[in-house]
């Protein structure tokens, strides 16, 4: 792969210690993997000086030979084959710390996916409204990409160019410490020269971040609303208003990447000068016979000088995506922290036999009917209850935020089999009351309870398997049109699938599709339209089979033609279950047992249609369109 | 292709031919500097010549400056011609985009657009930097490096005649085994990152239905899959390094064998012997650089394939030779229209509408979903062109007026609305720039937005956010409607625009519209019969062609499809 540049403003982290000690935990099993990739990078960076170290004696021994006429040939071949080893064994090792590295690398970077993905699924749903999804992303991508990075180059890299330096200055140091010095003088002006440029690019970087930034949010925003860009011919200013932004990103880009750029040839300049200034000093030293300076040390010191300053520009490159990659990790890092959604119910949904004459048992088998297992800690007891839907809110006060209530004082009562539905303005708090039914958020003990028992004492996951829900805003998934139907019961059978498919009126189109259920849905379902979505989550729904369902703003987006059409599924499939029902439109939810008309979080009026009707009230009101749903 | 691309390069292109050249200087000095070194040990340190060390040291200072020089002038005038060459570029693509119609938009769908506007633009723009400035440095370091090489020890050359075509081979035969593992490897990656997308975006979903294991085990299958495509890929990948060093080694033994038995005979000085170890690094280096810029190379080709196909994409809706500007009247006339998606005839969205409307009459259109109520009307503004037949404005087929003359009159509220970053008089003076604050109220009244903007705190000036987040639905499509009011258009099409609106407020809405727009000829599609109950005609669509034309009352009579509709909605409002 091409070298990657590090072209990011650098970032730092805020606790670097702790930050690589997480990341070491996650390297667990591959401790000795480590530690041979550390030996291996030494011995590779030290094969190089060595080769370097062992240029002088052998240049001396040609040089003996050439004033003497007299050549030791068997030291000449013993320092050429020593030479040779040590090379070999250096390109071996580089070989070896590679490959173990990547082993490393992948499978640590495969680890903190895996538990970040883990972790983000656990998360309330609370946590989710509080970050975006571009957000989120990013710790996939960037954060998960610079991870990779220096995983798999970064801190080997480091490690050998560090050891190179101080094992080219050793060497260095051995062979003249005069020299040194001069070294020394190069070293302090290279680090200042870093300083200076570096310290300017990263500034550059940073604005060159914020004028792209505009620029791609300006496009991101123009070409999503391109279609009424066109309706109002507001092409031009459209233009003239991105080329003022992308001038300005043009200027800052150039002004940072020219930095960057002349990084390169400064350092490697600045090390030809080096290499002349200690040519003329060396070669004066010699001459004078001055500190036993002979012309090996001259050489083997000039091509030490010229693998000095490679390593030092890469230390400090190095370093600035170590640092950046640091930072990347503490994000992921603080959502995998994050607590997970709490779940301490210990009522759990189970199988059921039920006798005649009402006494539950519980049954290994699916038999098609559920009870609660109820274990009571006291007495060390267990009861079941059987499943039936029914729900009691009583009293219930919630908000998202503490200071903001939503739901002031709900109180209400589902019989199993009935149909409950909500209606009220948007922020009245219907789907507010149905995130509370499921938990998707928590309200305090006694105040729901489900079937006569307290929710909080639910397990979440089995409170969610006994009830369906079907959103407004449909989601799919990629996959086949059969997958996704039977994400509500990954063990259905096809032809559970093709029953539900039928009772939700999808079956007709779908047989229509390219492949019928086995057309692959990409991107989430966008070649279907949005009523089509809607009745393949009906169908999911329905597949899933649970006593309570809940249909918020279900069929929103399918016309009334097709509603009425789908209305005789619709019925069967709430059949014998408790339904909640949000409907904007109220054709939908006239046949309801009860409606209840929700406002500001209370419920100011319920009863049947004909009641509500009779009594001339706000449902009147809304059900003759002289008052504003919205 | 290329050539299309890089014409880009435009004013930028004197930076972008004089990066190489300099270059050039920079290369030469890094070339000729170890020769001078050969030349400082060997004449000067073993002669004990003080003052030549000293000449040729300063030389070598010398030497260094112009490089340097050179150097930095390189680094600035690549930064220049790459920038400005992605300024071009993205600029270029912009304004192409903005002259598409929407067929050319719907072609790559927006989310695409963006993808190729940004991401790809970025990713030309560093392989053009990394390729101007390495593309001709590193083959004439090979070839400068070889040559001097050669002419100081041509005997000792030969050793790179082995080199040289060896580790071009092994290069050759790792980056061309890569690159399809790497394409797989990405193929993965991106599976497994709209994997995490679609998690986000459907997270309720997943949680109603208790799937976090199973979405926990799907996920942990693709890292699985990534990593071991990882390892695939960068296996091959990272032996280069090892053998790049063995190569790079075993030339430095055996230059030092032959040249130490050469130099012990008088053939050589160990000053040009030290130098030839240097020749030896630059030119396996720059033989590894040319190998990584046709890596480079081959991976952002994928990024200008995307970005040439939006630069050659033609623009299917253009403004006529000798456009007409003058818009007569809102009369509209289909004359034998038929319209499909896919240019097809056997595939059509509209098939052989005949219809004529007076101007100033308001038309109601009514529809199951896809049974082309917008492709009807979008033929208007043109925003698409006719597959077969005429669409007549004000006498005169749309093809014949300018399309900013024809979308100036035709005002089209669009189904999927947006508003902009900006205030709410940004916004609504999309419609026309140079509105008075009193023409802006007066629209706003009525599409019955007037009320709910003055109880924002900064009323007009209340800033919206991007994507106008920060009004509810129904706030934003009055919004649009005052938008495309403030045009002052003989034609108003409203697309299922007043969905999200209370059926009080929308018949309040269609009250100003009566009152105040009575010249104007009014399309309403929507899916409430209360919507267009009171139109002067009702049109009412199915599977592409018209099914039915009447007023309420007579299409109550005749038409079965309206009655349904009818029905459904109106069951139970009369017990």
């Amino acid at each position: 792969m091409p070298p990657k540049k590090n072209m990011g403003p650098v970032q730092k982290p805020a606790d670097m210690k702790k930050a690589i000690k997480r990341i070491a935990s996650y390297m667990y099993g591959f401790k000795l993997h480590f530690i041979f990739v550390v030996i291996g990078v030494v011995i590779s960076a030290f094969a190089g000086i060595a080769g370097n170290f062992l240029l002088k004696p052998l240049i001396d021994n040609i040089e003996q030979a050439l004033k003497t006429g007299d050549w030791n040939k068997k030291g000449f071949v013993g320092i050429l084959a020593a030479m040779a080893g040590v090379y070999l064994f250096g390109a071996l090792s580089t070989f070896v710390y590679q490959r173990l590295m990547m082993r490393v690398s992948t499978t640590t970077l495969m680890r903190i996916r895996n538990d970040l993905f883990n972790k983000m699924e656990s998360l309330p749903i609370k946590f989710f409204d509080k970050h975006t999804h571009g957000e989120l992303m990013s710790l996939y991508t960037n954060d998960t990409d610079t991870l990779r990075e220096m995983l798999g180059n970064s801190i080997a890299q480091f490690i050998s160019s560090a050891v190179t330096i101080v094992g080219v200055f050793v060497a260095m140091l051995i062979y003249s410490w005069l020299l040194t010095i001069i070294v020394v003088i190069m070293l302090f002006v290279i680090i200042r020269v870093i300083g200076f440029i570096g310290a300017r690019s990263s500034k550059g970087f940073i604005a060159q971040q914020a004028a792209l930034g505009k620029t791609n949010g300006y496009i991101e925003e123009l070409i999503d609303g391109q279609k009424v860009v066109k309706v109002f011919c507001h092409e031009d200013i459209a233009n003239e208003e991105f080329d003022r932004l992308n001038d300005e990103l043009c200027q800052a880009a150039t002004r940072a990447n020219t930095f960057a750029n002349i990084l390169m040839p400064i350092m490697n300049n600045l090390s030809y000068l080096h290499y002349a200034v200690t040519a003329i000093i060396g070669g004066i030293m010699t001459v004078k016979g001055f500190g036993g300076m002979t012309v090996g040390t001259v050489i083997s010191y000039l091509q030490f000088t010229r693998s000095f300053s490679m390593p030092i520009t890469q230390v400090s490159q190095q370093l600035n995506s170590v640092l950046t990659a640091l930072a990347g990790a503490e994000r992921i890092f603080r959502v995998i922290d994050e607590e997970p959604e709490a779940d301490d119910g210990y009522v759990t949904l189970v199988s059921a036999d039920i006798a005649e004459d009402g006494t539950i048992t519980e049954s290994d088998k699916r038999t098609g009917r559920w009870a609660w297992r109820h274990p009571h800690k006291a007495d060390g007891t267990v009861t079941y209850t059987e499943v039936k839907g029914r729900l009691e809110l009583d009293d219930v006060y919630f908000g998202y935020e503490p200071e903001k209530t939503v739901l002031n004082g709900i109180s209400l009562f589902a019989e199993p089999g009935q149909k409950i539905a909500f209606v009220g303005s948007t922020g009245a708090g219907k789907t507010t009351i149905t995130n509370l039914i499921n938990r998707f958020y928590d309200v305090p003990d006694g105040k729901i309870r489900y079937d006569g028992i307290n929710i909080n004492k639910i397990k979440k996951s089995d409170l969610r398997r006994s009830q369906s829900i079907v959103l407004q805003d449909t989601h799919l998934f990629t996959g086949t049109v059969m997958d996704n139907i039977r994400y509500g019961k990954l063990d259905a059978t096809d032809e559970e699938v093709y029953a539900a498919a039928k009772l939700a009126n999808a079956d007709s189109f779908i047989t229509h599709l390219e492949n019928g259920y086995d057309t692959v849905l990409t991107g989430d379902g966008g070649n279907l339209s949005q009523g089509q979505r809607q009745l393949l989550a009906i169908a999911r729904a329905a597949v899933a089979d649970p006593p309570v369902l809940i249909l918020d703003e279900a069929t929103s987006s399918i016309d009334t033609r097709t509603e009425a059409l789908i209305e005789k599924g619709m019925d069967s499939l709430m059949d014998g279950r408790t339904v909640f029902v949000i409907a904007h439109r109220l054709s939908t939810i006239r046949n309801s047992n009860a409606i209840m008309v929700l406002e500001h979080g209370k419920i100011i009026e319920r009863g049947d249609h004909n009641s509500l009707i009779a009594q001339k009230g706000k449902y009147y009101q809304l059900y003759t369109g002289m008052f504003e749903l919205n | 292709m290329f050539r299309t691309i890089f014409s880009h390069v435009g004013q930028y292109k004197k930076q972008a031919l004089l990066t190489p050249l300099t270059m050039i200087g920079e290369v030469a000095m890094e070339v000729l500097i170890p020769t001078v070194m050969a030349l400082i040990i060997d004449n000067g340190i073993k002669k004990g010549r003080i003052g030549y060390v000293a000449g040729m040291g300063l030389l070598m200072v010398g030497m260094a400056i112009v490089s340097l020089s050179f150097g930095a002038l390189a680094g600035r005038l690549s930064a220049v011609a790459a920038m400005g060459f992605a300024k071009n570029l993205r600029s270029d693509l912009f304004h192409k985009v903005q002259d598409f119609s929407f067929a050319n938009v719907d072609k790559f769908s927006t989310a695409s657009l963006t993808t190729r506007l940004t991401t790809d633009v970025t990713n030309i723009q560093n392989a053009f930097m990394m390729f101007i400035r390495s593309a001709c440095r590193a083959p004439i370091m090979l070839i400068f490096a070889l040559v001097m090489a050669i002419r100081m020890n041509s005997r000792l050359s030969v050793i790179f005649l082995c080199a040289v075509p060896a580790l071009a081979l092994v290069m050759g035969f790792i980056m061309t085994k890569a690159h399809p593992m790497f394409k797989a490897m990405l193929a993965l990656y991106d599976k497994m990152n709209s994997g995490v997308q679609e998690n986000l975006i459907g997270i309720r979903t997943v949680k109603a239905f208790v799937r976090e294991e199973y979405e926990n085990k799907k996920f942990t299958e693709n890292t699985e899959a990534v990593r071991q495509a990882q390892v695939r890929a960068e296996k091959l990948v990272i032996t280069t390094m090892p053998v790049m060093q063995f190569i790079m080694y075993t030339c430095i033994i055996s230059i030092l064998w032959f040249g130490g038995h050469m130099a012990v005979k008088g053939q050589m000085e160990t000053g040009e012997l030290s130098t030839f170890i240097t020749y030896v690094g630059q030119i396996l280096m720059s033989l590894m650089m040319i190998s990584f810029l046709f890596m480079m190379f081959i991976v952002s080709r994928a990024s200008m394939q995307r970005i040439y196909e939006v630069l050659t994409e033609k623009p299917t809706v253009t403004d006529p030779a000798s456009p007409s500007d003058d818009v007569r009247d809102g009369s509209v006339v289909f004359d034998n229209v038929s319209f499909s998606y896919f240019d097809d005839m056997n595939n059509l969205a509209l098939d052989h509408i005949d219809l004529t409307i007076e101007s100033g009459e308001t038309i109601g259109i009514i529809g199951g979903t896809g049974s082309s109520k917008t492709t009807l009307v979008q033929l208007i503004p043109r925003l698409y062109d006719a597959t077969e037949g005429t669409v007549k404005v004000g006498g005169k087929d749309v093809r014949e007026y300018s399309l900013e003359a024809l979308r100036n009159n035709v005002a089209m509220v669009l189904q999927k609305n947006v508003l902009f970053s900006g205030t709410i008089k940004d916004n609504l003076k999309w419609g026309n720039q140079d509105a008075t604050d009193e023409e802006i109220t007066e629209a706003c009244k009525a599409a019955c937005a007037h009320e709910f903007i003055e109880r924002f705190p900064n009323g007009y000036d209340t800033d919206l956010g991007q994507g106008g987040v920060n009004v509810s639905g129904g706030q934003k499509q009055r919004l649009c409607i005052a938008r495309a009011l403030l045009k002052k258009p003989k034609i108003i099409i409203l697309d299922d625009s007043t969905s999200a609106v209370d059926t009080a407020t929308d018949s309040s809405i269609r009250k100003a519209f009566r009152e105040k727009l009575a010249d104007t000829t009014t399309f309403i599609i929507a899916q409430r019969i209360s919507s267009v109950k009171d139109a002067d005609r009702i049109i009412v669509m199915d599977n592409g062609k018209i099914s039915a034309v009447g007023t309420h009352d007579e299409l109550l009579e005749t038409s079965h499809i309206y009655r349904e509709v009818y029905d459904s909605q109106q069951k139970g409002a009369d017990e």
